[in-house]
């Protein structure tokens, strides 16, 4: 007992900073080593871990526990920073018994897939919901760490990075994410492609997800590089609103981010039920 | 996945005083992508009895023109409607003929007979009748469904209470399942007229 309380208050009395000397202690605890090592999980017991985890995870597998498939993201740059926009729903889909029966059905309608990795830092969710969350919570760890060590803020680039040589680590073994990591940085507003195979790009424009392919159909129609900040706010909206209508994976709410000099903003949430009957209602304008 | 939810849909009926009520989502799909929401999957039989046809959406085409033309049939040699029981009966046949190559649709039947008793029944992909006495659901959306029935659904509602039921169960439940909704409709049958409305439901 004893030994528990002075561990605790050495820690307590040794916070304070204002002491060169102290300061110099704290390090001696620091190891680098563990703190960037990647994270260990336990491998189950089987002759080949990556079989033994595809039987279970696969769309073909009899007994299929995953919840995911679903999603429309979309990120783009513009005049005025960048903006990212994204659908709310979550589906599961599951196979019962021999019947082999498939059901999508919706998890939920309100899911967070904006990932806010600090003020400057942006993440998207798209695929795996565990996966996202835990890699993108791991980066923002590393990225906070990166600040206190080199007194400034890590670039997006090199934040990319590092979430895509994590995951490269895993390739394999079944991570599943497709993710933009947007932010602003000393050379300005930047946007990342980031997924569980490794891939990595810098874009102008992306759109990730089941949904992805409809959003980009009306974000390649609306886009302007001098788009006006509203109007790229309501491009993004209505990018999501098209795509949840027609993917049946897709739905829910559109949750709408800026990221500009200062860090990012938030825009809103937007049930896509009002968006439909409001942009039902309007004049259709001409397509070109 | 299964053919079954290859285009996605969702039908239910229920049993009202004196009344039943069927009604069904409008969405057709291929998969994830919605093609059409103006695709409803009730059709009228007799004045008093209608069917319901999810499932694949090429078969419920196929099938709805065939059973129209098989009531018809029936009315030209009876010279009377068709009853609901017997169209049930009418339907396990004709799809316990292809046994062995199925049409794939789970039929619904509900409409009131010659003394306006009502009667709801389903049948599953090859024929087998489920002949209920509160209510009954089939597509994609039946675990859905069932839930919602169960919770909802009282005996000797009035047409405009079983309305509400119907309409609020089928809603809530397409709202849980990605294949179905975007629009419903919903038939009201009663002795003396039948009424259909076209709800205004989630468009995701």
């Amino acid at each position: 007992m004893d030994t528990l309380v002075s561990k605790y208050a050495n820690s307590a009395s040794s916070a304070s900073f204002d002491d060169a000397d102290n300061l110099g202690q704290n390090m001696a605890g620091w190891d680098a080593a563990s703190q960037f090592a990647l994270p260990a999980f336990d491998i189950p017991m089987v002759a080949n871990p990556v079989d033994f985890l595809r039987a279970h995870t696969d769309a073909s597998a009899e007994n299929r526990i995953r919840i995911q498939h679903g999603t429309t993201t979309l990120a783009f740059k513009f005049q005025g920073g960048i903006i990212v926009a994204v659908d709310s729903r979550a589906s599961g889909g599951s196979y019962i018994g021999t019947v082999s029966l498939s059901i999508s059905f919706t998890t939920s309608q309100t899911v967070k897939k904006v990932i806010e990795i600090n003020p400057y830092l942006l993440g998207t969710m798209a695929g795996g919901a565990a996966d996202c969350q835990y890699w993108e919570r791991e980066l923002g760890r590393r990225c906070r760490l990166y600040e206190l060590r080199n007194k400034e803020r890590i670039s997006v680039a090199a934040a990319s990075k590092i979430l895509s040589n994590m995951v490269y680590d895993y390739k394999g073994m079944g991570l599943s994410m497709g993710t933009m990591i947007t932010g602003w940085d000393k050379s300005g507003p930047q946007l990342f492609y980031v997924d569980s195979d490794g891939t990595r790009m810098r874009g102008e424009r992306f759109s990730v997800g089941s949904g992805s392919t409809f959003a980009y159909g009306v974000l390649d129609t609306g886009y302007d590089f001098n788009l006006s900040i509203p109007d790229a706010l309501e491009l993004g909206r209505r990018a999501i609103y098209h795509a949840t209508h027609r993917d049946a994976y897709s739905g829910g709410s559109v949750n709408v981010f800026h990221v500009k000099e200062t860090g990012w903003v938030f825009h809103g949430n937007f049930d896509v039920n009002d968006l439909h009957w409001e942009y039902q209602a309007q004049p259709k304008g001409p397509i070109v | 996945m299964s053919i079954m939810e290859y285009n996605g849909g969702a039908v239910v009926a229920m049993v009202g005083k004196n009344c039943v009520a069927i009604a069904c989502d409008k969405r057709l799909g291929v998969q994830a992508m919605t093609i059409s929401t103006e695709f409803p999957k009730t059709f009228q039989a007799t004045p008093k009895t209608y069917i319901g046809l999810p499932g694949l959406a090429t078969d419920v085409q196929t099938l709805s023109e065939k059973f129209r033309f098989k009531v018809n049939m029936y009315k030209l040699k009876e010279e009377r409607e068709i009853e609901p029981r017997t169209l049930a009966h009418l339907v396990s046949s004709t799809l316990y003929e292809r046994r062995f190559g199925p049409w794939f649709v789970e039929p619904v039947i509900a409409g009131l007979d010659k003394e306006n008793r009502p009667f709801i029944c389903s049948t599953d992909l090859i024929g087998c009748i489920n002949f209920a006495k509160d209510f009954v659901v089939s597509g994609t959306t039946s675990n859905q469904l069932y839930g919602m029935c169960e919770s909802l659904w009282e005996p000797d509602l009035e047409p405009e209470d079983l309305f509400e039921t119907i309409s609020q169960s089928l809603m809530n439940a397409v709202d849980r399942d990605c294949l179905s909704g975007w629009g419903a409709q919903v038939t009201v049958i009663t002795p003396d007229q039948v009424i259909t409305r076209t709800l205004k439901s989630r468009q995701d």
